[in-house]
């Protein structure tokens, strides 16, 4: 039994993970209508943008390697580096295909997401990086010791930060001026236009967001597995939880994220020994797509109702 | 008639003048399908950086391999297979003999190419991946697995284990875990792995890691309930810290975690911080800057400005190493086979070909290399195109590699007996009749 609730709970907390990825695709989705197939690339980018950082700055200003003024610094210029990069997908990308299908704007984001790479690796380098926030990745001692459940500081650490971004979106989203402009333009660009909307500076605004939330997710993937190309595999493993959650909802992500990560792990490990193993990868999908037969609008999607 | 004969000696004093200066001008050609852009870009980088700057350090100080310069051109693959074959058309013909030799190291590209290379007449040259069973000569005479394979390595694997035991019959009734990249290349370990249990009595534990590998929790709490003495650690990318840290969340110690080559480089290391302290993996080069070798590259290469990394401190890093052993092996056969079709010519694919199957890197020659215990003595013949099947290992010290072992040997009569096996099943299957090594000279 043990056993069983230490798989479970690991995978809840891998599920959260996921859906820190997961939270950035939402935000454009429900924005511009837009599958962000860059978002992968977007979390490797703002993660090496750090790391990068973190390696001149201390050369620039003279400052010590590990001082808390780099880390910030580092963090608020990759930041930047992140708005710039959404306005400037909104400005080259976007805007010439404003009232294009979404088919052609899905297929403008796999362009960009090659661009993104390719900038990122030019720029910092190929090399791998390490990335340390401080918070050790080991199980909690009281619960190993009396309960023999191992739970990984770390993991926890990383769904406390998932529950304060979705938190801190939910406020952004319901009581400010820009997340009612937000909902409105997710509702209906048209409407939104008619009464004001700027558009553009909407999307810029996502853009800028979503690269928050992927520098975010980046450094939590890059401080447990490195920073380094792989981080832009993080996008595989948010595709399921969308399908599962629905592409316009946070909460969904969440959801989502917690049942994928759960089934997954309890899969691989009471299922896999009798296939092989390495389900991992595939089951994740299997289940949603059997979840898309019965609900193909996901867990807290919007219901799409057509007129004939 | 002496205006004729004038014009007759010119035109011989032009054609020797021509003919020589071709001869100051020849070289020989070495394409290379490299990745520096992608997912394994951090390894392509350091691998073909050595390997360059080793050819360049040959230019420089030498003048060429007996006077004939050496001339490459990079094609970009990313690790991808289309990519890599389209690479293997377009280097084919470069260069004024066309490609000299095909090193593709990528396990896929090289079964993509195995049949071309033979219909083209250029030797592909796998060190430390490809497909095993080639390292039989006989039914592969156009492909070489050099210095260890990937069968030899599992054995030395275990060797190693039965050192740290006190004794091979210790390794009885021990439970093994191998936690390998579920892929092709992971499972190649599985069917030595079986032999060598059943040789020596321990329990092999497979569990499968779903690629990229980023994400371990399930396979580690399943290794922690089998509670394994030993974990061979068979990963690729990602897949390598991701498994380092998480033998650190489990309490796994990290000195019974031993990591295959494709997983001992300091990529797999720094990104797992702290937590890959104590981390043992095989390796059939050395980390390191203090070896003449690598002195003389920064001495003639970087001391002109003419070095290949841009990141300096990776020079005498685990893949920049191995890059340095891809160069030292490629122009080792380039001189052998000088030594056959002239001295100071530029060869064809088919002419490297023999030098490659003649080569012997003895310990003079690796001294003489300034490459003694950077890698093993090598001798390759027509029927074993492997060599040594020797590996060193190396333990990360939290901050860098530490060669703690000399050269392991592999279980060579097992290892043998199942290359020989396989390529004769190979060979059945294709139609193929195996040389007779007795006729070759």
């Amino acid at each position: 039994m043990q056993f069983f609730i230490e798989v479970l709970v690991g995978g809840l907390l891998s599920g959260v993970m996921y859906a820190l990825v997961a939270l950035g695709f939402v935000l454009i989705y429900k924005a511009s209508g837009v599958f962000n197939f860059a978002q992968g690339a977007m979390v490797f980018f703002a993660a090496l943008t750090f790391v990068g950082f973190q390696e001149v700055l201390p050369g620039w200003l003279g400052l010590e390697a590990d001082s808390g003024v780099v880390f910030w610094l580092a963090f608020l210029l990759a930041f930047i580096a992140m708005i710039v990069l959404g306005i400037a997908t909104e400005r080259i990308v976007l805007r010439p295909l404003v009232n294009q299908p979404h088919i052609t704007l899905f297929m403008a984001t796999i362009g960009l997401t090659y661009v993104v790479e390719g900038i990122a690796q030019m720029t910092w380098g190929a090399n791998v990086r390490g990335l340390d926030l401080g918070i050790v990745d080991e199980p909690i001692a009281w619960l190993m010791d009396n309960y023999e459940i191992g739970v990984s500081k770390f993991d926890l650490f990383a769904a406390g930060v998932a529950a304060s971004l979705v938190a801190l979106l939910a406020l952004l989203f319901q009581y400010t001026k820009v997340g009612r402009a937000l909902r409105a333009v997710a509702d209906d660009h048209q409407a939104a236009l008619s009464i004001g909307i700027p558009l553009q500076t909407i999307w810029r605004v996502v853009w800028a967001v979503a690269g928050f939330v992927a520098l975010v997710a980046g450094m939590i993937w890059g401080a447990r597995n490195g920073v380094q190309f792989a981080l832009t595999f993080t996008a595989l493993k948010a595709l399921p939880v969308l399908i599962l959650g629905g592409f316009t909802s946070v909460p969904g992500a969440i959801v989502g994220g917690l049942i994928i990560g759960a089934s997954e792990k309890l899969a691989e490990v009471y299922v896999g020994p009798f296939v092989g193993g390495g389900i991992e990868g595939w089951f994740p999908y299997m289940l949603a797509l059997a979840f898309l037969l019965f609900r193909p609008e996901g867990l807290f999607g919007e219901k799409h109702i057509d007129r004939v | 008639m002496k205006l004729k004969k004038t014009v007759l000696l010119g035109a011989i004093i032009a054609g020797l003048l021509g003919s020589s200066l071709a001869s100051a001008n020849e070289e020989q050609f070495i394409g290379l399908p490299s990745y520096r852009v992608g997912p394994y870009a951090a390894g392509g980088s350091g691998l073909f950086g050595g390997w360059i700057d080793y050819m360049q350090l040959v230019n420089e100080r030498d003048g060429g391999v007996n006077g004939v310069k050496l001339s490459w051109e990079e094609c970009e693959t990313e690790y991808n297979n289309a990519r890599g074959v389209e690479c293997y058309e377009r280097l084919k013909k470069k260069g004024s003999t066309g490609n000299s030799v095909f090193q593709p190291v990528s396990t896929g590209i090289t079964y993509s190419v195995l049949e071309k290379v033979a219909q083209d007449k250029i030797p592909m040259v796998t060190i430390g991946y490809g497909r095993t069973d080639a390292a039989d000569g006989r039914v592969f005479p156009w492909v070489f697995p050099m210095i260890t394979t990937y069968w030899s390595q599992a054995s030395a694997i275990v060797n190693y284990m039965g050192q740290k035991e006190g004794g091979m019959d210790k390794l009885k009734g021990k439970k093994i875990g191998l936690l390998y990249h579920d892929s092709a290349y992971g499972k190649e370990s599985h069917a030595i792995m079986d032999k060598l249990a059943a040789k020596h009595g321990f329990e092999v534990i497979k569990i499968a890691v779903a690629h990229p590998g980023n994400e371990q929790q399930s396979q580690w709490l399943q290794i922690r309930q089998a509670k394994p003495d030993y974990v061979v650690l068979w990963g690729w990318g990602v897949m390598n810290p991701t498994a380092i840290k998480a033998a650190a969340k489990t309490g796994f110690p990290r000195e019974k975690l031993i990591g295959v080559w494709w997983s001992g480089a300091e990529e797999d290391t720094i990104p797992a911080g702290p937590a890959a302290k104590g981390f043992v993996a095989a390796g059939f080069n050395v980390a390191g800057a203090n070896y003449p070798v690598i002195a003389d590259i920064k001495k003639h290469v970087y001391g002109k400005n003419k070095g290949n990394m841009e990141d300096k401190t990776r020079v005498g890093s685990v893949y920049y190493n191995r890059g340095v052993v891809h160069g030292i092996i490629t122009v080792e056969a380039i001189r052998k086979a000088q030594e056959k079709y002239g001295k100071g010519k530029a060869l064809t694919g088919e002419q490297v070909r023999w030098g490659f199957e003649n080569l012997n890197l003895d310990d003079a020659r690796l001294k003489a290399l300034g490459a003694t215990g950077f890698l093993p003595p090598l001798k390759i013949t027509c029927a074993d195109h492997e060599g040594p099947g020797k590996v060193k290992f190396q333990q990360w010290d939290g901050n860098q590699w530490k060669v703690i072992t000399d050269w392991v040997d592999s279980d060579r009569p097992l290892v043998r007996g199942m290359i020989e096996e396989s390529a004769a099943a190979y060979a059945k299957e294709k139609g193929i009749k195996p040389r007779d090594c007795s006729k070759e000279s």
